[in-house]
């Protein structure tokens, strides 16, 4: 048990930090839709238009390192099983 | 005879010209081009945001620019960030009131110091702001640009003019109740806001 929950703790931090690098390393707030520029061609105003797209930011990593942290804390509840000679 | 007829028909375009007054410009666009930028400063990361929901309508006359008038409203619900918790906190009580206060409204009294170059125009229009129930008279700078004809450019099979108006100026949101429990070390006190619309004038 105590090997399973430090391994799923390892899994969680390695997916977290890709999942955030893979999403552009967003040092800011998580988003679910981000702001693209556009510009009217006959009235040449630059307008925002916001595309549907997931944007893990510094909280999502927060949150996912925090509980791979609790995962391994619980870990340490586990006691060897003792051996006998 | 065909002199005296020339000058004729160029004295009556430009008596025409002279006496056309006002166009009134209608500022709901199809297109959703239309809109206002907002910039809160916050420590991790800028709260930057938009508007789309735009009405209204600006009385110009391109012959004297300095008398025009008008009112835009932006619709709070419009209002839209990229952090889906932070735009369900921004239409709360406690920022926007969107379900009381649907509108932000400007209305523009007078232009002054206005300079007109070709055809764009700028000014500082006085008007009255309005957020969230609360009036305050501001003076902001804008830059008109009329483009005349060239609204069959966006609108196929529609003649008539086009009045672009844009605008940057900065509000405080403690003039406006905006939130006014957050600490300014969280949320900056000034929103910087942009505005760039176009209105449409058709020829009937």
């Amino acid at each position: 048990m105590k090997t399973t929950l430090r391994f799923i703790a390892i899994i969680v931090v390695a997916a977290a930090i890709s999942a955030w690098l893979v999403g552009g390393a967003n040092r800011g707030w998580t988003k679910t839709s981000v702001p693209v520029m556009k510009k009217d061609p006959v009235t040449e105003i630059e307008y925002q238009e916001f595309a549907e797209r997931f944007s893990p930011g510094v909280d999502f990593l927060g949150a996912a390192l925090l509980g791979a942290g609790v995962l391994a804390g619980v870990s340490f509840l586990f006691r060897k099983k003792p051996t006998t000679t | 005879m065909k002199n005296k007829l020339s000058s004729l028909f160029a004295l009556v375009c430009l008596t025409t010209t002279a006496l056309a007054g006002p166009q009134t410009f209608d500022f709901k666009d199809p297109k959703g081009v239309n809109n206002a930028i907002f910039k809160l400063d916050a420590p991790l990361e800028a709260i930057n945001g938009s508007a789309s929901g735009i009405s209204g309508t600006v009385a110009f006359d391109a012959a004297n620019p300095s008398a025009t008038k008008g009112k835009i409203a932006v619709a709070t619900s419009s209002l839209h960030v990229g952090n889906p918790m932070m735009k369900e906190h921004l239409h709360s009580d406690q920022w926007m009131n969107v379900a009381k206060f649907p509108e932000i409204t400007f209305e523009a009294k007078e232009l002054k110091n206005a300079k007109t170059s070709g055809d764009v125009t700028t000014a500082d229009a006085v008007g009255t702001l309005t957020i969230k129930g609360v009036s305050k008279e501001v003076t902001v700078p804008v830059k008109l640009t009329y483009l005349k004809d060239k609204l069959g450019q966006r609108v196929p099979n529609q003649k008539g003019d086009l009045l672009v108006i844009r605008a940057s100026f900065s509000i405080k949101r403690s003039d406006f109740g905006i939130n006014p429990g957050a600490p300014q070390e969280k949320v900056s006190d000034p929103i910087e806001l942009t505005l760039s619309i176009a209105g449409a004038w058709p020829k009937s």
